[in-house]
């Protein structure tokens, strides 16, 4: 099998899909390599993550990430979300096949645009530095 | 339920090919090189496998070469034309922009050792006109190679008419018959082809064997060097047990091509119909012109990859030309070369099907590939954007 047991799970059945409408943060990105478009929503209580869901657009890797980065952050203080790596997400999906890496890159950065967001909506100061722009691979 | 719709990548082998295989395993496996009376048993089944395809194809058995399979006869075939081209000085080989990459890659590296090369553009059904083709050649081109039928949308080309085209202007045709033949009649004895390649897994034979035709008085270029074989055009011992199963299943389909492609046809138009009622779907290929087995369709706002793992957890083999399931990333050059939206070839499904399937089996894809499209779109942010007017749909 292409997939980890941990992958096919997450795609079959993907945790926290769907949109949100009372989001206070809201990030989408998209890899203009594959054409997978990923859509994050955050549902923050001082300073906390309460609650994650996502829209993805793309193949079984992008959703498995997708899925499972909102359950990474998912009542975790902001400042973790932020330092959610893709290599996190790769690895809580027991890894990845290399072509597909670019997909949990995609998971991060969704993640991290949609924390900015939320910093843009509540006029929360932050340093741009902490929000690189991804080259892709 | 298991179905297997992937029959353009590759069948499953009939009985008669795999009794074929075993009984050679079995008994004939002599070198059919070898003079003592075991190996030629062999040289006595490798000669009738010959002449049993010559004559599904209409040709003569001293114009079958084996091989490997269609990519290395694909190979063959345009280095023979342009390494005995260059030698008058003809160094410009034209072909089409949907060709397989057995094809496009060996023309690849033919410009790269100095040939030029034309590739053709299609309509937006694939298909490449007699008109262009005459319009390309030059005084220095060497070989027109053509497709037979596409293996992604299953656009039949009009091969008479193309070779008649170049028999006129004294040009080499070739034409990849790798999803033809077998399916589509194929006389070679009325056809003006100077060589042709087929592949015996896509009808019902084993994999890893195929055939070059090559007219008789053809120039051949030998890619492998070594023995003999093949009266010196192919060097290495015959994969007889394979060679004998590739002969059994072209008889096969040969005898049954018309009632099979007619049956596959009935289900393949009942497929169509009832995925066309998929919003913003779009059908690749030619409605007329097509393999009785081909259905490919995009559907816009998801991913070809997707799709083909949840059609597979429902127990259905399909394939996709969408980015995320090759290696390359890149949707498929066929589909872009039909004109299909950028976007929307990443959300394309290729179901090809075979004598094997049965009505049942189309009721069946009927109902799951709505699901799960419906299923995917759910979740797409890009769908979202399309059904609520941010984007405009472009399927």
């Amino acid at each position: 099998m292409l997939y980890s047991a941990k992958v096919m799970d997450h795609f079959m059945n993907p945790r926290n899909v769907g949109i949100m409408e009372d989001a206070d943060g809201v990030g989408q990105v998209g890899s203009a390599r594959c054409g997978d478009t990923m859509k994050i929503y955050l549902k923050i209580q001082d300073g906390i993550i309460t609650r994650a869901t996502f829209e993805t657009f793309g193949c079984g890797t992008a959703i498995a990430s997708s899925s499972m980065a909102t359950v990474l952050i998912t009542g975790k203080p902001l400042s973790q979300a932020l330092a959610l790596t893709n290599q996190a997400v790769a690895e809580a999906l027991d890894g990845l096949p290399e072509q597909k890496l670019h997909c949990s890159v995609l998971a991060e950065q969704a993640v991290r645009a949609a924390v900015r967001d939320y910093y843009d909506r509540s006029h929360i100061p932050y340093d741009p530095a902490d929000f690189p722009v991804y080259e892709e691979e | 339920m298991q179905i297997y719709a992937d029959n353009a990548a590759t069948t499953k082998p009939s009985k008669a090919a795999v009794r074929a295989m075993l009984s050679c395993l079995e008994q004939n496996y002599g070198n059919p090189s070898s003079l003592h009376h075991i190996g030629q048993a062999a040289a006595e089944a490798l000669l009738q496998a010959r002449q049993d395809i010559a004559g599904c194809l209409g040709c003569t058995a001293r114009e079958i070469y084996f091989t490997s399979g269609g990519s290395e006869a694909d190979n063959q075939a345009l280095r023979s034309a342009a390494y005995a081209g260059a030698r008058s000085g003809k160094k410009h080989l034209i072909s089409t922009a949907i060709e397989h990459h057995a094809i496009l890659h060996t023309l690849k590296q033919l410009e790269e050792e100095g040939f030029s090369v034309t590739l053709l553009p299609v309509s937006e059904t694939g298909m490449v006109t007699p008109e262009a083709v005459q319009a390309a050649i030059r005084p220095d081109t060497c070989l027109v190679s053509v497709m037979f039928a596409n293996n992604e949308i299953g656009t039949i080309e009009p091969i008479a008419e193309i070779g008649a085209v170049c028999r006129e202007k004294g040009v080499l045709f070739h034409t990849d018959a790798v999803q033809a033949v077998g399916h589509v009649p194929i006389d070679l004895s009325q056809l003006p082809v100077d060589m042709l390649s087929l592949s015996a897994h896509k009808f019902h034979g084993p994999k890893g064997v195929g055939v070059l035709y090559a007219k008789r008085g053809t120039p051949l270029h030998s890619l492998i060097c070594g023995g003999a074989q093949e009266r010196g055009m192919r060097a290495g011992t015959e994969n007889l047990p394979a060679i004998a199963g590739m002969a059994a299943a072209l008889r096969e389909a040969c005898a049954n091509l018309e009632q099979n492609a007619a049956y596959v046809a009935g289900l393949r138009d009942r497929l169509i119909a009832g995925l066309e009622t998929i919003p913003h779907s779009l059908l690749s290929g030619d409605r007329k012109n097509r393999l009785a087995g081909n259905v490919n369709f995009c559907f816009e706002g998801v991913a070809g990859e997707a799709l083909l793992l949840l059609l597979d957890a429902k127990g259905i083999c399909a394939s996709s030309g969408s980015a995320c399931t090759s290696g390359s990333l890149e949707p498929s050059h066929v589909l872009l070369a039909v004109g299909v939206p950028y976007e929307a070839a990443h959300g394309s499904l290729r179901l090809s099907l075979s004598a094997e399937n049965t009505p049942e089996e189309v009721e069946y894809l009927l109902k799951a590939v709505p699901e799960v499209v419906t299923r995917l779109r759910s979740m797409s942010p890009v769908w979202r954007d399309l059904e609520e007017g941010r984007k405009p749909h472009v399927i």
